[in-house]
């Protein structure tokens, strides 16, 4: 049986470590608030580019459209961009993403493309380099930025508009967790490239008039293309941000409750040892009296 | 001026501007543009430089920084990359702001930071340029 003394110290440094998780989940949720709000600000302009993009490419079809449009016709070469945090201390939150990114990539090896790996986000990158170290080509480290903004979404879409201009890979598929609510985030794949007009954004009623286009329709489409795709990876950043702190708020809390149980536990089995020591002092005490 | 245009400005992270106004000027890439209630479909794509919202004799100015506007029957909207009211400049701040700019592009460890600090710096100069 340990003495009182280590019991004691056992206490305290579980007390502690109860305070910072408490700390880290108020923060966590203090944070999630505002990356919700983040997340929730940014979608009126998603849902504008994306029924820009839908009117545009309704009229500009065929050879004529941009690449990033209809693709390079082929589709051998996969690249995966993977999204992750950049910090853990999140439960599965991390876990999540990789196992769907494995499960994608598998596939695409089972089915004979050759898939190349992009990660942002410095967890996803640690564990698929154990699995698929040979497939990674690349790392998008975005820690230097304290908040998600539309330059770190630029850095990431930047890169793959990039790398798909130089002919590296043909379709482009971005892997990230969808923040549904704070206890469940889903992972999910999304293409990227070619780029895919969402589905239910329809083009606007013109009423007849015809549409002008500054300078031409194939001009638009070319600039606009390349902040649609980095709009989407803005998404994806700022829903899996939100996600994050959503995980570990629960992971946080889950901690702080673990650790009230093993205080508890400690409690009682060093009041026990304390009253068994009292106990045993009495009998010592009493036993010695009656030998007088 | 009973008729009015509905408006929206949008930049990826908030959305800035939705209502209802008389005319919005748009610095459009080929020339900036008026556009007023009933415009006939257009899209254009923008130039950095200052958008101007006229309501009911009063004018205010943003500056937008690239991106693309869209006018339908419905109304105009602008998609900028990002967008800052001028009436919220303050023209000393931004001179220091573009001296950290100019002292990031010359710091940078590497071309993405580089390309990075680069941007910012364009952006501050032509935001500069639209204050005057």
């Amino acid at each position: 049986m340990p003495s009182l003394k280590e019991f004691r110290n056992r206490i305290t440094s579980v007390k502690s470590t109860q305070k910072i998780t408490k700390a880290m989940q108020m923060v966590a949720a203090a944070k999630l608030k505002r990356a919700q709000s983040a997340a929730e600000a940014a979608r009126p302009y998603a849902n504008r580019m994306a029924s820009v993009i839908a009117n545009l490419s309704s009229n500009v079809k065929g050879d004529g459209a941009p690449l990033l449009l209809r693709g390079t016709g082929k589709d051998d070469v996969h690249l995966v961009v993977v999204l992750t945090s950049e910090r853990g201390l999140c439960g599965g939150f991390n876990t999540q993403i990789v196992r769907r990114a494995r499960e994608t990539i598998s596939e695409l090896l089972a089915a004979g493309k050759t898939v190349k790996i992009l990660t942002a986000g410095k967890k996803g990158r640690d564990q698929l380099r154990r699995v698929y170290g040979s497939l990674l080509v690349e790392h998008i480290d975005l820690s230097t930025f304290k908040t998600i903004d539309s330059t770190a979404a630029a850095l990431v879409a930047t890169r793959v508009v990039e790398m798909f201009e130089a002919g590296q890979f043909d379709v482009g598929t971005l892997i990230y967790s969808r923040f549904k609510s704070v206890i469940s985030q889903i992972p999910t794949v999304q293409q990227l490239i070619p780029a895919v007009p969402p589905a239910g954004a329809a083009a606007p009623d013109l009423k007849g008039a015809v549409y002008t286009y500054e300078p031409s329709e194939a001009d638009i489409l070319e600039t606009l293309l390349p902040r649609y795709i980095s709009g989407q990876v803005l998404s994806a950043l700022l829903e899996n941000q939100a996600g994050f702190y959503g995980a570990q708020m629960s992971a946080m809390d889950s901690a702080t409750r673990n650790a009230g149980d093993l205080i508890k536990k400690l409690t009682l089995r060093y009041n026990r040892q304390r009253q068994a020591n009292i106990t045993k002092e009495l009998i010592e005490i009493i036993s010695g009296a009656e030998a007088l | 001026m009973s008729e009015k245009l509905a408006f929206a400005l949008v930049s990826p992270e908030r959305e800035l501007f939705h209502g209802e106004v008389d005319q919005v000027v748009v610095p459009g890439t080929d020339g900036e543009f008026g556009v007023l209630p009933r415009h006939a479909p257009l899209m254009s794509t923008i130039r950095p430089g200052a958008l101007r919202i006229v309501n009911d004799g009063a004018e205010r100015r943003i500056f937008v920084n690239g991106g693309f506007a869209d006018v339908t029957p419905d109304g105009l909207t602008v998609l900028a990359e990002d967008a800052v009211d001028l009436a919220d400049v303050d023209a000393a701040s931004l001179e220091q702001e573009l001296k950290d700019a100019r002292e990031d592009v010359d710091a940078a460890r590497d071309d993405a930071h580089r390309s990075i600090a680069q941007a910012k710096l364009t952006r501050l100069e032509a935001l500069r340029a639209a204050v005057r």
